[in-house]
């Protein structure tokens, strides 16, 4: 894990690109020859001399000449016309032909089973078999290659259509138009089409460099172009019979061949690279840095760091009351950081300090985009270059993060248990539950298999799963999503378990299930006497559990309290919406809920402020121009950042939230 | 009156599964109907046949028109008066469409030539900004999209909104936009609402009735206070002692704990909830009945048509009747 | 908010919710998975040899007579036909045809008037002797380069192993085996005279056909494996191996191994079949005495029979390797075992 020097990394990027230059430049030049070749070089080409027939490459003719004295240098280079033609053809026809069926099979469900079926059996045999199959078929020549090329192609384009078309034709707003009326054909040239229009043109550019590939090969058995019409494969199967005399006569068409396939693979690939950068949505999730968005995007995150607010934030960190014995785990001024888009850097943990006491439970909230993931992957050290984890503090027990040895691998491991939110993701898919199990206790616990085995049904058996054994030999995909959140606890037991962390470990699941894990984490920690640190969107799930809550938003910690006292007076403006914009079983019918519109800063942004403010009913100027510390407010513990906090006199549901039009 | 929409005997099937069993319930005019249960209850699927996206039998009916057959004229206009907003507005707006274009393709034809203004209309109805009609999906938040969808089915100027958890993946602060939106576009407009959630706190906000789906089928339905004061179904119960309430701690606590962790219903005869059932045959062997007979047939009867043997008769009265008002 | 409703089923074929606990009847569905492929193979083979059959009688005009030329007198022709069976009714033919297939009977060459499958008989085992041996090569390189190449080149790492990775591969990728086969002949036997030029003559006259057929698949394989596995490791189960302090060698080799194998090996099948086609070619620069230096005369000479045989017995290796593949697949990723049952 090392920091990326920004300027560096953008450098090299540039670098990386350009191939698809060259790419560009041999392809214009490919046109080129195809289009004026056979004018310039065409006599050159069709000249025979028999004097100067079989020689070998000389300053007159840099390949040689052929067995007629035919300057192969010139043919090489008019040959680029037909080869380039006929696999542009043989592509389309294929292409024509492959799209249709795929479309067909793809939009409706009972033809698609046939054809599906037919597909996969012709993809099953190489293009070359097909190609000889088809040869015979429509004979040997010119036409007769095309067309067989073009069939030994149509198996591919008629899958790669059919898949895109079976995935756009399930897409929501695929539905929402059928919902809306619209007929088959209007949803199929709106919706399907377009959608599917790129990625099958960016595989028929790559195709045409694979046509010319296959069409050389069928012309080089002599089965393609005949003469006295020439092609690359034909002059290269030519060259062969002499390529004792006159090794430069093979050697020219097999590097034209070489080139003109790799143009177009690279063209489709760097096609491809630039359709797919620009389409690439950016990512949502949580957990990962999304591209910057929104002013400001651009900037270091250090140098505005104001200094005063740094020390006071210090300040308040010392002076909080910390529960009395030495915290098992200790986090103070925690920054994650990744490569951002144009060489700059985004920041999604941007100030995060707190400590969780042995055999407490802390709570983390957020919504997507606050960090909590990230923070959380940061203290089980799971975040990966090109990211990189800054603290002026991290350590669990006596285990120092930043900079931890092979030993402290081993305590980690047996220690520090993880819950994931998805526990079907989190399962590997190719290796049975048991194994799952028995693995950290043989790794780390150095126990022999029967004692891990013994162990891992007990484990099993404490988190209720019923049925142990036949459990520990089946695969994650024949659990439900309980059994397996189950599963993944029962893991955590397999060690000495003395941190849980739970990342938004019942989101995916359904309400009672939720409830039973709840109460399996609450149980388990009782009994382990472990401390959990449970991360969740949802703060009414988090209350449940959790002695103490960490409120966070944009990276930063905004307010922390126990959760009696948080619940009672929130001091934040923003946790006070969190309590409130969430309907309760008591929520007054009669009144709209109080909400907030717009979006949390993104990682990338760099603002000196508050980074809620923006969006907070209450925020003034000078919430813009600094950025409040995180202190201790009211009862020992509390902490909060803001400059104008919540008081007795603010109820939660404040009037004052936005307006609905306004956010807009 | 008419109701809005009336569903009765809907059975949907996929191959050998039966992912909705004979649900009935009608959409009283201008009212919203909460539609709960678990992942895999069919509450996705009921309305996805409702709108016409599921093939089923039994029959639908738009006020006073039949639904029902996929194909006819008829039914397919009586349909367009139904329209649906999906979960993921990521995957229900078409990337390559501008926020414009995403709204007009669900104005009806006539007003087609009207286009730009009944789209800034409709933007505003909604609560978005009309300059907004140049952007694509992708550049707006996730409240501001789901927005976007709630106004291409307004577009089609439905009687019916069916609105399949539409907040489920929105941010809290966000959620309570949407819903807020739907609660004021219903007074203003009218319109009533089929809306399907996993989260018994926002149906009780935004419902009139509700009914609770169980392994395909409706278990328990009627007024939604009354329903939360007297559920009469077990799982209803279990749903309610389910709930995640801030500052309550009642996760945590026995009420109503399910008998077990089996993820899928009880096979045979008998009642599909006993294996799970925290009053049922799992604890109370005294309760042989459930596992010898379908407590589906004798529902008309109880108090909320509840599909157990064991909830409350009816008694003259029509529970079912007034019950639901907006406080 | 949760994502548990998206287990509903929502697509237009939705797969309904397994049933989450499975019960003790499904506990042995190896014989059922086995026998799909086994029913799958026998199928294949089946459109394998009707089109081998069909296609004859689709070419345009009557094959004996291209066969012989122009020349041939029409007694000959008629003689010829009635020794192939060509003047019996379809039916009759095809059904000949099977039984003749099935017994190892591939009828006698049009030119030569040799049987068809003596011919392959002693040409095919040489085919095998460049392919079996290309097979494993292609594999021991491609998976630990990709695999290797990929754990390098994680989350944006390693740019200069990435580009000469993708670049070098690439380049190797658009080299067809008969230009590798006449780069390497040139280099080796013409320039260096390190090896024999053409022939099966000795254990050194394996190393260039086979190094040829070998290049192209391996990296383009290996570029595949490569992506594979980057999937592999960005995804939550391998974050949750990492999370359990797991040491590396387990990690790859059995939390990322097993699960890229599911794409590699289907990519590798293709790959795989594409090399025994690829021998075809290799064998014409090499001379080598497989099918292939058989198969281009015999198309050139309309030699039907031939053609038939040599597409039969090519065709069907392919068969049996993807059904190989296929059954491996089910040793290895149990989904895909299930899937096969849906």
């Amino acid at each position: 894990m090392s920091t990326t020097v920004p300027t560096r990394a953008a450098a090299r990027r540039r670098r990386v690109r350009l191939p698809g230059g060259v790419a560009l430049v041999l392809l214009l030049a490919f046109v080129f020859l195809s289009v004026a070749g056979p004018w310039i070089w065409g006599d050159a080409a069709g000249a025979t001399n028999v004097v100067d027939a079989n020689q070998a490459a000389s300053a007159k003719h840099w390949l040689g000449t052929d067995d007629l004295g035919r300057d192969l240098f010139a043919r090489t280079l008019v040959a680029t016309r037909s080869s380039l033609v006929l696999a542009v053809l043989a592509t389309v026809v294929g292409g024509v032909v492959g799209v249709a069926l795929g479309l067909l099979s793809g939009a409706s469900n009972r033809l698609g089973k046939v054809l599906g079926a037919v597909i996969n059996l012709l993809m099953a045999f190489p293009a070359l078999l097909l190609s000889i199959f088809f040869a015979v078929l429509f004979g040997i020549g010119s036409v007769g290659s095309v067309l067989a090329v073009g069939a030994s192609f149509a198996p591919g384009f008629a899958r790669i259509t059919q898949t895109l078309t079976a995935s756009a034709i399930s897409r929501d707003y695929v539905e929402a138009s059928r919902v809306l009326g619209k007929g088959p054909v209007t949803v199929v040239l709106r919706h399907v089409l377009p959608n599917i229009a790129e990625p099958v043109i960016l595989y028929t550019t790559i195709h045409i460099g694979t046509a010319i590939l296959a069409l050389s090969g069928l012309s080089f058995l002599g089965l393609g172009v005949q003469p006295p019409s020439y092609d690359w494969g034909r002059l290269l199967s030519d060259g062969l019979t002499r390529v004792y005399i006159t090794p430069t006569a093979a050697l020219g068409p097999a590097v034209a061949i070489v080139l003109a396939g790799l143009t177009f693979n690279m063209a489709g690939e760097h096609l491809s690279d630039l359709v797919g950068g620009r389409r690439s949505a950016p990512r949502q999730v949580d957990a990962a840095p999304a591209p910057a968005d929104g002013p400001g995007a651009t900037g270091t995150e250090t140098s505005s760091r104001g200094a005063h607010a740094e020390g006071l934030a210090d300040q308040a960190f010392g002076s909080s009351t910390a529960p009395a014995a030495r915290p098992l785990l200790e986090v103070r001024g925690l920054r994650v950081v990744y490569p951002g888009p144009d060489g700059g850097t985004v920041t999604p943990v941007r100030d995060v300090s707190f400590s969780v006491a042995p055999g407490e439970t802390v709570g983390i909230v957020g919504e997507s985009g606050s960090g909590k993931s990230m923070a959380t992957s940061a203290v089980a050290q799971l975040v990966e270059a090109p990211g990189s984890v800054h603290a002026e503090t991290l350590r669990f027990d006596d285990v120092d993060l930043t900079r931890r040895t092979k030993d402290d691998e081993r305590v980690l491991g047996r220690s520090m248990a993880m819950i994931f939110q998805d526990p079907g993701e989190a399962l590997n898919p190719a290796i049975k539950v048991g194994t799952h199990l028995v693995e950290p206790a043989v790794v780390h616990l150095h126990e022999d298999k029967p004692l891990a085995r013994r162990r891992a049904l007990d484990a099993l058996r404490a988190v209720a799963v019923n049925d142990p054994e036949r459990r520990f030999g089946q695969h994650q995909h024949e659990l439900s999503g309980g059994t397996k959140q189950r599963v993944c606890i029962a893991i955590g037991l397999m060690g000495e378990p003395r941190l849980l962390v739970a990342d938004e470990p019942t989101t995916a699941l359904d309400v009672t299930v939720q409830r039973q894990i709840l109460r399996l984490v609450a149980e388990v920690r009782d009994e382990t006497g472990a401390s959990v640190l449970f991360i969740s969107h949802d703060i009414a799930v988090v209350s449940e559990i959790s002695d103490r809550i960490l409120v966070m938003y944009a990276g930063f910690v905004v307010e922390e309290a126990s959760t009696e006292e948080l619940l009672a007076r929130p001091a934040h403006p923003y946790t006070g919406l969190l309590l409130a914009a969430s309907p309760d079983m008591a929520a007054d019918r009669s009144r709209p809920l109080p909400m907030l519109d717009g979006r949390m800063p993104g990682p990338g942004v760099d603002l000196p402020g508050c980074y809620f403010a923006d969006r907070c009913p209450r925020a003034e100027q000078d919430c813009r121009d600094q950025r409040p510390p995180l202190l201790q407010i009211g009862a020992p513990g509390h902490r909060a950042a803001c400059w104008h906090p919540l008081t007795a006199d603010d109820p939660v549901e404040a009037p004052a939230l936005v307006e609905e039009r306004a956010a807009s | 009156m008419t109701p809005a929409l009336s569903v009765s005997d809907l059975t949907v099937r996929y191959g050998s599964v039966t992912a909705v069993r004979s649900v009935s319930f009608d959409l009283r005019a201008g009212s919203v109907l909460g539609l709960v249960g678990e992942s895999g209850s069919g509450k996705s699927t009921t309305a996805r046949a409702v709108v016409g996206l599921a093939p089923f039998t039994g029959t639908v009916r738009v006020g006073e028109r039949d639904a029902s057959s996929p194909r006819s004229r008829d039914a397919r206009e009586a349909r367009r008066r139904v329209q649906m907003v999906f979960q993921d507005s990521r995957s229900s707006l078409d990337p390559r469409f501008t926020v414009g274009q995403c709204v007009a393709e669900g104005l009806p034809a006539g007003e087609r030539r009207d286009q730009g203004r009944r789209v800034r209309e409709l933007l505003e109805l909604v609560s978005l900004d009309p300059a907004l009609v140049r952007n694509r999906p992708g550049q707006l938040s996730g409240g501001q999209r789901q927005r976007v969808a709630i106004a291409r089915a307004l577009a089609a100027r439905p009687e019916v909104l069916v609105a399949d958890e539409v907040t489920a993946s929105l941010d809290v602060s966000v959620q309570a936009v949407v819903l807020n939106l739907l609660r004021r576009l219903r007074a203003e407009l009218g319109l009533s609402m089929l809306f399907i959630s996993h989260n018994l706190a926002v149906v009780r906000y935004m419902c009139d009735d509700v009914a609770v789906m169980f392994n395909g089928r409706v278990v328990e339905q009627g007024g939604v206070d009354d329903i939360l004061a007297r559920a009469q179904h077990p799982y209803t119960r279990a749903l309610l002692a389910a709930v995640p309430e801030v500052g309550q701690r009642r996760l945590l606590s026995d009420a109503a704990i399910e008998a077990s962790t089996a993820a899928s219903p009880a096979p045979g005869p008998g009642c599909d909830y006993r294996l799970r059932c925290p009053v049922g045959p799992a604890v109370d062997p005294g309760r042989a009945i459930c596992t010898t007979d379908d407590p589906g047939p004798g529902a008309p009867e109880r108090v909320h048509a509840a599909v157990c043997h064991f909830a409350s008769t009816r008694q003259g009265t029509d529970a079912l009747a007034g019950s639901g008002e907006l406080r | 908010m949760t994502t548990a409703t998206t287990l509903e089923p929502a697509g237009p074929l939705p797969s309904p919710a397994l049933p989450a606990e499975p019960t003790a009847s499904r506990a042995r569905p190896w014989i059922r998975f086995v026998a799909s492929r086994l029913l799958r193979l026998v199928v294949s083979l089946l459109v394998l040899v009707t089109a081998t059959f069909v296609m004859v009688h689709l070419v345009p005009g009557d094959p004996v007579q291209a066969a012989l030329g122009e020349q041939a007198t029409p007694q000959l022709v008629e003689l010829r036909r009635h020794e192939l069976g060509l003047d019996q009714p379809l039916p009759a033919q095809y059904v000949h045809y099977l039984r003749g297939v099935v017994t190892g009977d591939l009828g006698r060459s049009i030119v030569t008037e040799a049987p068809v499958g003596d011919l392959l008989g002693t040409r095919f085992p040489n085919t095998l002797r460049l392919a079996v041996p290309a097979f494993v090569l292609v594999i021991l390189i491609a998976l630990p380069v990709g695999l290797l190449t990929a754990v390098r080149t994680r989350g944006g790492r390693g740019r200069v192993t990435r580009g000469v990775f993708v670049n070098v591969t690439g380049l190797f990728n658009s080299v067809p085996d008969y230009v590798m086969a006449t780069v390497l002949s040139v280099v080796f036997v013409v320039g260096l005279k390190l090896f024999p030029a053409a022939g099966l003559t000795g254990p050194r006259s394996y190393v260039l056909p086979v190094a040829a057929l070998v290049v192209g698949p391996a990296a383009s394989l290996s570029r595949i494996v490569r992506v594979e596995a980057l999937k592999v490791l960005d995804t939550e189960y391998v974050r949750a191996a990492k999370s359990r302090r797991l040491p590396r060698r387990l990690l790859y080799l059995r939390h990322v191994l097993p699960n890229m194998m599911t794409a590699s090996l289907t990519f590798g099948a293709m790959i795989l079949s594409g090399l025994v086609a690829g021998t075809v070619l290799v064998e014409n620069v090499f001379g080598w005495p497989g099918v292939g230096t058989v198969i281009s005369q015999a198309v050139i000479q309309k030699d039907f029979p031939l053609v038939q045989g040599v597409l039969l017995v090519l065709g069907a290796a392919v068969l049996l390797l993807n059904m190989v593949v296929d059954v491996l697949l089910g040793v290895l990723d149990p989904r895909s075992r299930l899937g096969a049952l849906r």
